[in-house]
């Protein structure tokens, strides 16, 4: 029991420094979001299960709920600050981006509007 | 139930280290946006490290302040992107 909590306090505290070294290495605020939201979720999940493991009943229930609401509520967040950073216009995609399909969009319904009005 | 023996130990060393590194980009952070995601970050740190807290002070009343900060944290960013979206005249539809 006690080599299960010890291997995911590891693992746990293992991703949350992988999370943090891809904030502060990738280059542009999408890449940074990806390492901080998916590692950084995992990282502090796999921390809260072993104080699952660790303890019994009413704390497991607690540790499992946190878990839970930690996974339901880190995706939206993420989304909501990409998506508000986007169309703020404050996303410099990295120069080695090949695929932006948001900005293509946007200008081919830029140009079907401007297509579309009489003047 | 545990004391502090060496996964413990380098769990927390970690998690400092990794605090450290957050900071950086919340210092350097070249746009609002990327302040907004390390605060996030930050948030997350602090959930994991009183996880790790409990485990280590065998309190488990302690969960409950990791349950909080990530209903907290969510609440914040949410606030920060409606914010970062109404700067820019953008039509909030959140």
């Amino acid at each position: 029991m006690m080599i299960l909590v010890y291997g995911l306090v590891l693992t746990g505290a293992f991703f949350m420094l992988v999370a943090a070294i891809g904030l502060v290495r990738m280059p542009d605020l999408l890449m940074r979001m990806h390492a901080a939201t998916k590692a950084g979720t995992l990282g502090a999940g796999l921390l809260l299960l072993a104080v699952a493991v660790a303890y019994g009943d009413g704390v497991t229930v607690r540790a499992l709920a946190a878990i839970a609401f930690l996974f339901l509520t880190a995706p939206v967040a993420a989304h909501m600050i990409g998506r508000a950073a986007y169309y703020a216009g404050g996303v410099q995609c990295w120069d080695g981006t090949l695929l932006d399909e948001l900005a293509e969009a946007r200008q081919a319904d830029a140009d079907a509007r401007a297509a579309s009005s009489p003047s | 139930m545990l004391s502090l023996t060496w996964p413990l130990w380098v769990a927390f060393v970690a998690i400092g280290l990794s605090f450290i590194l957050v900071f950086v980009r919340l210092v350097r952070g070249p746009s609002l946006s990327d302040r907004v995601v390390a605060l996030d970050m930050l948030s997350y740190l602090s959930i994991g490290l009183i996880a790790l807290w409990t485990l280590v002070s065998q309190q488990p009343a302690y969960l409950d302040a990791a349950i909080v900060l990530a209903l907290i944290a969510f609440l914040a960013t949410v606030a920060f992107a409606r914010y970062i979206a109404r700067q820019h005249g953008e039509e909030v539809t959140l």
